[in-house]
């Protein structure tokens, strides 16, 4: 039986941590994703988990030490937000392309300017290229579940994973949740057996080498491979978690997709209130659906591909400007996949939106909507760089 | 009841609107209800309007945006002037002050709000009860009481096993918040 609870996204995410017991957390506090760390601590100081737990003063420094005990063979974890996380930016690169598969719990918050505290997607896009696994929850148990899943996908292909939700709006927000018991939490993510280590006996090795343009691009390829397989392994790892809680996940949901003519690319909270807006257009007759992004790294650019080659028109969310005069991460990539695999026949706009905790609505879902409908009767696509609910 | 209930909490940085928002949340998801409780972050300060929200429905509300159109409205009185308290707040629905005034000195203060107009001195039944000014406990009871989000009999019997998990080791704090849970919900005045 599992265990019925209410839970803020970060209690959710401490108690995952809790229950999984990691070797070691290196971690530096940053809005919305202290409570993490904070939560954890007393766990450590409680001796309810045998973690060490590291407290340094950066995000810099924090990433460096789960580099470094992941390397020695450990468990490692940590929590951050923002600026914090660009703050990493340059050990996510180290841990990635080292094939540490470290645990990093992301809080999504806007990068500074202006200073703001609030949910957007502009830090883990930032992020995008580092070489992570990157999974997006919609809400407590998403952001929970992700964090069970996370140490096998990561573990099995040798990459750091990065479990994303949206800072305050599922962070801060109590929602009911299903636990699953901690018996059954540990035996599913099992015990951390690397083939190679920095401790291990009798086989020495060197961490963080340097590569010389005879053997580095190589080493990227290799990478490059991880990422790819990463796809099978999250499917896999879900069906398998979908086994022992029902709950079903992949690298995309579709939601009422079947006959779906007009539909919307979202990553995120945001899903939630579109699936209301979504219920009440169908309840009109309207055909419209959603495809939510759970795994942005890897991209799953087959499964929507499939999952949008009948539509007559999609629009991309994107919580996050590329600043490139054109579009957002999420559009450019999914159009790129669209061409790649012949599909020309939807037509597709992008719509930046929700940036330093615009409040997404009901109602915001459903101008976009209304500018899809707009396009399928007229055809004509007008401007496809959009930004929903700004004055200007 | 309907579906879903929403509601909206204004109160000042520090003194338990989102404290207030997320007990009951824990009293409606106890009497087996889906529950959301969330604060709306500012540049928090001590004492400045903050707003926190619920949702409480009988099946899970997938919903994350704030609340426009509550159904019902918890506020203190010190805000009426500062803040649009009655901003989208459903005729059919209610607001529910923290003061010592009746609802009929306090409607005038509500831009022609037609529908039902609440109040209790939770500051006094506070202070008479627990000697200090924590009004979270009678305003939590009251806004029970006025919308029956949660059944009465049901809701005390559960302050009363959570107070004594909280105040194990201090039985005479678990009578004083009973006593000002109960006299809350019978002072709450309407009109």
């Amino acid at each position: 039986m599992s265990i019925r609870e209410r839970l803020s996204g970060n209690e959710a995410i401490a108690y995952a941590m809790k229950q999984i017991n990691p070797d070691v957390m290196g971690a530096y506090p940053i809005t919305p994703s202290t409570e993490i760390p904070q939560y954890f601590s007393t766990y450590v100081d409680n001796g309810e988990v045998d973690t060490e737990f590291i407290a340094v003063e950066s995000e810099h420094s924090a990433m460096s030490t789960c580099i470094g005990a992941q390397a020695a063979g450990a468990r490692a974890i940590s929590a951050t937000s923002s600026c914090g996380l660009i703050y990493m930016a340059e050990m996510l690169y180290v841990a990635a392309s080292n094939r540490l598969p470290i645990t990093l719990a992301v809080c999504c918050r806007a990068l500074t300017g202006p200073i703001n505290i609030h949910n957007d997607h502009s830090d883990a896009m930032s992020v995008g290229d580092a070489g992570w696994v990157m999974l997006f929850a919609e809400n407590n148990q998403e952001a929970y579940d992700n964090y069970l899943q996370a140490m096998r996908i990561g573990e099995a292909v040798s990459l750091p994973v990065m479990i994303c939700q949206d800072g305050f709006i599922t962070s801060h927000a109590i929602e009911n949740i299903e636990l699953v018991e901690t018996e059954k939490v540990k035996e599913f993510v099992g015990t951390y057996k690397p083939e190679h280590y920095l401790l291990k006996k009798g086989e020495p090795m060197a961490v963080g080498a340097f590569g010389m343009p005879a053997y580095s691009m190589e080493s990227k390829r290799q990478q490059a491979q991880a990422m790819i397989d990463a796809k099978d392994v999250i499917r896999k790892v879900s069906d398998e978690f979908a086994r022992m809680t029902g709950r079903q996940y992949g690298l995309i949901e579709k939601y009422r997709m079947d006959d779906a003519e007009e539909a919307i690319v979202i990553i995120g909270s945001s899903a939630g209130t579109a699936r209301e807006c979504i219920d009440a257009l169908r309840a009109q007759g309207k055909k419209v659906g959603m495809v939510k992004v759970r795994s942005f790294r890897p991209f799953p650019a087959e499964d929507l591909v499939d999952a949008l080659k009948n539509v007559k028109v999609f629009a991309a969310m994107d919580k996050d400007d590329s600043c490139n005069a054109h579009c957002g991460p999420l559009y450019a990539e999914l159009c790129a996949a669209m061409y790649a695999a012949g599909v020309n026949g939807p037509k597709g706009i992008n719509y930046i939106y929700g940036l330093g905790g615009r409040d997404v609505t009901v109602d915001s879902i459903g101008r976009v909507f209304a500018g899809l409908e707009e396009i399928a009767a007229t055809g004509e696509v007008g401007e496809t760089y959009r930004f929903l609910d700004v004055r200007e | 009841m309907n579906d879903t209930i929403e509601i909206r909490w204004h109160g000042r940085g520090g003194q338990g609107a989102k404290t207030a928002s997320l007990l009951l949340a824990d009293a409606a998801f106890n009497t087996g209800k889906y529950v959301q409780g969330f604060p709306e972050y500012g540049p928090e300060r001590m004492g400045a309007p903050i707003t926190a929200y619920n949702r409480i429905s009988t099946k899970r509300s997938t919903i994350h945006s704030n609340i426009y159109d509550p159904d019902y409205v918890v506020v203190d009185e010190t805000l009426l002037n500062a803040v649009d308290v009655t901003a989208g707040l459903k005729q059919d629905g209610a607001i529910v002050i923290n003061s010592g005034k009746s609802p009929q000195e306090i409607r005038p203060m509500l831009k022609g709000y037609k529908g039902r107009v609440c109040t209790i001195d939770a500051g006094k039944i506070s202070e008479q009860e627990l000697g200090k000014n924590f009004p979270n406990t009678p305003m939590l009871a009251a806004i029970v009481k006025v919308s029956g989000v949660v059944q009465a009999d049901e809701f005390v019997k559960d302050m009363e096993a959570s107070f004594q998990h909280k105040f194990a080791s201090k039985p005479q704090v678990i009578e004083g918040n009973m006593r000002a849970l109960k006299r809350s919900m019978e002072e709450v005045q309407e009109g």
